[in-house]
């Protein structure tokens, strides 16, 4: 199925949030958030991902 | 001016004179400021740590609108290649501490407003200490030691805690308002751990970025002073190139150690 990541379609097999990181192999830290909401990361195993969901994953920031 | 151990010893003020309603006639016309709000600000005192690109802006914001007291943090020297973005400091200044500078501008900026200086790094206890004097923070530091310090110092102490951060042409921005039990906090959403080097140094930063997310967290800290809505268990996203600003929403995580400690 088709999400959208960042804006951009992405093509997944993941069945839920916790397979989609798996897949994605992110490094460092990261927040993610399903369609504009963020997501606690001991949730991703039980939240299911759907066609056309949109992801955001956001990266820390230190700089000031 | 007063010295970094000084407690602030000014009586807080119950009315504003002639010389502060003509100063700030154009925020008390604003009828969610009005006098009320206006005199709050006064009455108000915000910690700013880190006089960098956020920490400029907000800090002339912040005296500029009336607050009563800033405390201004920062151990570093102004640089020549600080200058590009942290317009708080001038080229007479290279080589001072940047909270002594931004103290001297903001002296010419308002007299109104009473400034203290901390040169150097604070410790838990210290910070601690300090935060217990203060109505707001604004997190505008350059290092996630100190956002995650930061974020503990205000939960445990419950003042609301700005945070604000940029990069390249990105920011995010938005308030922890630990008055409120329900409102997460920077370990809800960003848990510590392995990081990259997000920093202006490695990564470079692009120099209005740094006045557009400093003065909102300016416009934040007013408002969460006042009373009026914040970004609170929302972060703002901030792409300079684009120039989209997108919400999304940021509950406390139910499992997050620093809030289980409330």
């Amino acid at each position: 199925m088709i999400l959208l990541i960042n804006d951009k379609p992405n093509e997944t097999n993941a069945a839920n949030l916790a397979g989609l990181v798996a897949e994605l192999n992110i490094e460092g830290a990261f927040a993610l958030a399903l369609n504009e909401n963020f997501i606690p990361k001991n949730q991703y195993a039980e939240t299911p991902i759907t066609e056309n969901d949109r992801i955001e994953i956001v990266a820390p920031m230190q700089g000031g | 001016m007063t010295q970094p151990n000084k407690t602030p010893t000014e009586k807080t003020p119950t009315e504003l004179d002639d010389a502060q309603l003509n100063r700030f006639s154009r925020q008390i016309l604003l009828s969610d400021i009005d006098y009320a709000g206006q005199l709050k600000l006064a009455q108000s005192h915000a910690l700013v740590i880190g006089l960098g690109g956020l920490g400029s802006p907000a800090a002339l914001y912040l005296a500029a609108a009336g607050l009563g007291q800033l405390t201004l943090v920062d151990f570093d020297q102004v640089d020549d290649s600080n200058l590009q973005r942290q317009i708080i400091h001038n080229e007479q200044r290279i080589g001072q501490n940047k909270a002594e500078s931004a103290a001297h501008t903001l002296a010419q900026l308002n007299h109104f407003c009473q400034t203290h200086v901390i040169s150097h790094q604070l410790e838990n206890e210290a910070l601690d200490a300090l935060i217990q004097q203060v109505d707001i923070v604004l997190d505008c530091s350059d290092n996630f030691e100190t956002r995650y310090a930061l974020n503990q110092a205000c939960l445990k102490a419950r003042k609301p805690l700005v945070s604000g951060a940029a990069i390249r042409w990105e920011g995010q921005l938005t308030t922890y308002d630990f008055r409120h039990d329900d409102s997460p906090c920077y370990e809800c959403l960003y848990k510590p751990g392995t990081s990259n080097d997000q920093s202006c140094s490695r990564n470079g930063v692009v120099s209005p970025l740094v006045g557009m997310v400093g003065s909102m967290q300016a416009m934040e800290a007013i408002k969460a002073l006042i009373g009026l809505p914040t970004l609170v268990g929302k972060l703002l996203l901030i792409d300079g190139l684009t120039m989209q600003f997108r919400q999304f929403n940021l509950k406390q995580d139910p499992h997050c150690i620093q809030c289980q400690k409330k």
